[in-house]
């Protein structure tokens, strides 16, 4: 634990890619399994424990702690782990050895609820605070050290001088603590073999366009489709074994059971997962409804059906059609297709047309259908490829729309932004029959520069007219522009309506509030 | 007669009425007690100022020969009376001259901390508990997650991190007056005896430290060293100094910084900085809330900081507490 701690402090302190990648590659040569094997689990996010969350984290230091002073605190401090390990008393007596993590790790799996707090208790009274507070963070899930899922399978891949790629096609079909990934890579064994029946592989993913970066490309070199609005799906289904796995690998099958029992057997198949309202295709929203329930009920299952919009095969059988180009690839797509066109689960996600950049952009601005966020270039001759390659597919999303509105709370941000007032809630002018008041209409925390920041939280601080708590009411005099994906009707929000992806365009210290945009005009925006 | 009617935060500073003087106040006033040399506290202007001889050599320092119209040197434990009111000086244990400030009148002893620490520090004298009615404390790191380590530690950690990464310059970020010269010899103290650089921000006062009869060994402007007697050296600089351009010309630099700050983790990250050195001239908690019972006073005054947990604490410990939230004052080093 001692070491794992260290590991973690020097990741958040080390802002190079290099210095990082080697603090990491050292720590997995020097540590033995199945220590190190945990430890990658934590930093690949691959670790979860039921009855460890911040509830019963924040439970476990009131009961040692006066809940007013800890308020104040992780107010202050604004990151639950850290203030949790900052805080807690450290003991009298001399402590106790720290656990191995792979003690934490193996106990906290098989504890029940009520058994995690005196576990939890005893543990942090044998370490300082660096070491709680990785304990901390470990349990709690989501590390936040400045070490991607990525860097961390790339300091493995270097023990062995291996390329990560090779890391990434045996990734899904290993666990913690990966002994046989380590023996591989340290020399000690040969790479492991995986169960292709039910190996989750690794997705290619597009690049958004930059500006400007279409005059560069041919567009006789591209194809183009639809980017659809829901959540893009790897099936894998052989020898009757279904998977149904999201963008990261985790198996979202078991909430979609009417899919998985339409899907076709002896495939790997790339596609969006949508569900359906009648005869169209229902909305983002209408999807969550879906993803929210882990067993859905009869009612809803028929209610919102699910299906899969295909755009690509990997593997046909035992083929694996990962090295053809897209072209070729996409041509036995639609006889694979075609041959199953009896079932209403599967559609083809069409190809379309273009003659030029130009004429492909008037196209989706006017033929755009609903369901759709955008386009996706993808190249003619490019292979499958895991991650995001630079140079074979590009996102080009529909332009944002956009909103003036009054900045009307503020409260504090969490993580790099600790302390600062960087969360805000923004309204819009509702005219009723005593006048026009302000509704707030959403939230926004992102889209602004660090200098922007400064300024924001120097307004925030010096306009307060309230305090709720941890929430700053502001005069409502500073005007942003938000941008957003679209607006959508909702009966939890005070003004009815909810944005999709809201970020901060630009600030309007120029703009008087007055004349900021009303209510109606979101309202007119909302598509479904 | 209660005391808050003798003694009271105005607009203009805590105000000790009887006396016609105010405690550093932020702005000029006629006639000003002066707690310690930094200057949210030690503004010029005043038309009478009263304060430690070094508190008023750190003045002249830094603001000037004119600073004030007159000056009052007033040494540790020697008493006065201005206006019915007793008034004498005591260490803070802050930085070199700080003061706590004792009042009494009308039965009555209120004790005005200023800023203080209770951990020792090789270039002051240390923290007097003097029991009082009221003490007026201030509350930099008014929080529990404030525990400061032993400062020795931590500059071993310091020492560490220039022995492993000996080819890097080593620069700190600290404080000009106080930090600065306590980081070199608490340095001294562990047994360090290379040359330690400064940046030329720190140079002057760290001059008036040495003619205080404080040593500090080897110590040298950082302009005059060749590049090659910097890799592996310690350097240290003004906190604004380290994400400047003047720290490129030293030899692939690693940023330190020493501050009470550098407990949250999050925060040291915010700004950058490689090696964060948790040393700090201010009380934490548990000095804070320890110096309360060690004065025995039944009633709290806060000054500035984080004055809503201590408030909090000192409440749930039978005490009397407020906080005057006075205006004008920073936040060490942030």
């Amino acid at each position: 634990m001692i070491a794992f701690a260290s590991l973690l402090e020097r990741l958040i302190f080390s802002p190079a890619r290099q210095t990082k990648l080697r603090l990491m590659t050292e720590y997995f040569r020097a540590t033995a399994d199945p220590d190190r094997g945990y430890a990658l689990a934590a930093l690949t996010d691959g670790l979860d424990f039921a009855h460890a969350k911040p509830a019963a984290i924040r439970a476990l230091v009131e009961s040692r702690v006066d809940p007013a002073l800890f308020a104040w605190s992780y107010d202050f401090v604004g990151d639950l782990a850290e203030t949790a390990a900052l805080i807690w008393p450290e003991p009298a007596s001399p402590r106790a050895p720290p656990p191995r993590l792979s003690e934490v790790v193996e106990r906290l799996r098989l504890a029940g609820r009520s058994e995690v707090p005196a576990l939890l208790g005893a543990w942090l009274d044998t370490l300082d605070a660096t070491g709680r507070w990785a304990l901390i963070k470990l349990i709690s899930g989501g590390l936040r050290v400045g070490a991607s899922a990525r860097l961390a399978k790339t300091a493995v891949a270097a023990l062995g001088g291996e390329d990560v790629a090779k890391i990434d096609e045996v990734w899904h079909g290993l666990a913690p603590p990966y002994a046989s990934l380590f023996a591989w890579l340290c020399g000690a064994g040969d790479a492991p073999r995986i169960d292709r029946r039910t190996a989750f592989l690794p997705m290619m993913l597009a690049h958004p366009l930059d500006d400007g970066e279409l005059d560069t490309l041919d567009p006789k070199d591209f194809r183009a489709e639809w980017k659809w609005d829901g959540i893009r799906i790897q099936l894998v289904s052989f020898d009757g074994e279904r998977r149904l796995f999201s963008r990261t690998g985790e198996d979202v099958g078991p909430a979609f059971p009417d899919l998985l029992a339409a899907a076709p057997e002896g495939c790997v198949i790339d596609g969006e997962l949508l569900v359906r309202t009648g005869d169209a295709i229902g909305s983002f929203n209408d999807l969550q409804q879906r993803l929210n329930r882990k067993r859905p009920p009869a009612s809803l299952v028929a209610a919102l059906p699910a299906m899969l919009r295909v755009y690509d095969i990997l593997f046909e059988g035992a083929e694996d059609l990962r090295p053809l180009p897209f072209a070729e690839r996409r041509g036995r797509l639609e006889r694979w297709h075609a041959a199953r066109l009896g079932n209403a689960a599967i559609d083809l996600s069409p190809l379309v047309a273009f003659a030029d950049w130009e004429a492909l952009a008037r196209h989706s601005a006017e033929a755009r259908p609903r369901a759709a966020e955008g386009l996706m270039l993808k190249r003619a001759d490019s292979p499958y490829l895991a991650g995001r390659p630079k140079g074979h597919w590009y996102k080009w999303k529909r332009a944002a729309r956009s909103v003036d509105a009054v900045m009307m709370y503020a409260q504090r941000g969490h993580g790099r932004r600790s302390s600062f007032y960087s969360d805000f809630t923004f309204g819009c002018w509702r005219v009723g029959p005593d006048g026009a008041a302000l509704v707030p209409v959403g939230k926004a925390y992102f889209g602004f520069s660090d200098a922007d920041l400064a300024r924001l939280d120097k307004f925030v601080r010096g306009h307060t007219v309230n305090r709720f708590g941890p929430v700053r009411e502001v005069e409502p005099s500073l005007v942003c522009e938000l941008e957003f994906d679209s607006v959508h009707r909702s009966p939890r929000h005070k003004s009815g309506v909810a944005l999709r992806f809201p970020r901060i365009a630009r600030i309007r210290w120029d703009k008087p509030a007055a004349e900021a945009d009303r209510l109606d005009a979101l309202v007119a925006m909302i598509d479904g | 007669m209660d005391a808050a009617r003798w003694i009271y935060p105005s607009p203009r500073g805590l105000y000790v009425e009887p006396a016609g003087l105010f405690i550093d106040p932020p702005g000029a006033v006629d006639r000003a007690v002066i707690t310690h040399g930094h200057s949210d506290h030690a503004r010029p202007g005043h038309a009478h100022a009263l304060a430690t001889p070094a508190t008023l050599a750190i003045m002249r320092a830094r603001l000037g020969g004119g600073f004030a119209g007159t000056t009052q040197a007033l040494a540790y434990g020697e008493a006065i009376r201005i206006g019915g009111v007793d008034l004498r000086l005591v260490p803070a244990g802050h930085i070199l001259g700080s003061a706590q400030v004792v009042l009494e009148h009308a039965g009555q002893r209120v004790v005005v901390s200023g800023d203080y620490k209770r951990v020792a520090d090789p270039t002051c004298a240390p923290f007097e508990p003097v029991g009082c009615d009221i003490f007026v404390t201030e509350a930099t790191f008014g929080l529990p997650v404030f525990r400061h380590p032993d400062p020795l530690g931590e500059v071993r950690r310091l020492l560490d991190s220039a022995a492993l990464f000996a080819e890097r310059c080593h620069v700190v970020g600290v404080y000009a007056l106080g930090k600065c010269q306590r980081l070199i010899a608490l340095l001294r103290q562990a047994g360090y005896d290379r040359p330690v650089y400064l940046h030329g921000a720190l140079q002057a006062l760290t001059d008036l430290y040495v003619g205080e009869g404080i040593a500090l060994g080897d110590v040298r402007p950082v302009a005059d060293a060749p590049r090659g007697d910097l890799m592996g050296a310690i350097v240290l600089a003004p906190p604004s100094a380290l994400a400047d351009r003047w720290s490129r010309r030293l030899p692939d630099p690693l940023s330190a910084l020493a501050s009470g700050w550098m407990r949250v983790k999050q925060r040291a990250k915010q700004r950058g900085v490689e090696l964060p050195l948790v040393i700090s001239d201010h009380a934490d908690w548990h000095e804070l809330t320890r110096t309360f019972a060690d004065v025995g006073a039944a009633e709290i005054w806060v000054t500035h900081g984080r004055e809503e947990a201590l408030v909090h604490h000192a409440a749930t410990h039978g005490l009397r507490a407020r906080a005057l939230a006075l205006v004008g004052y920073e936040d060490e080093g942030s």
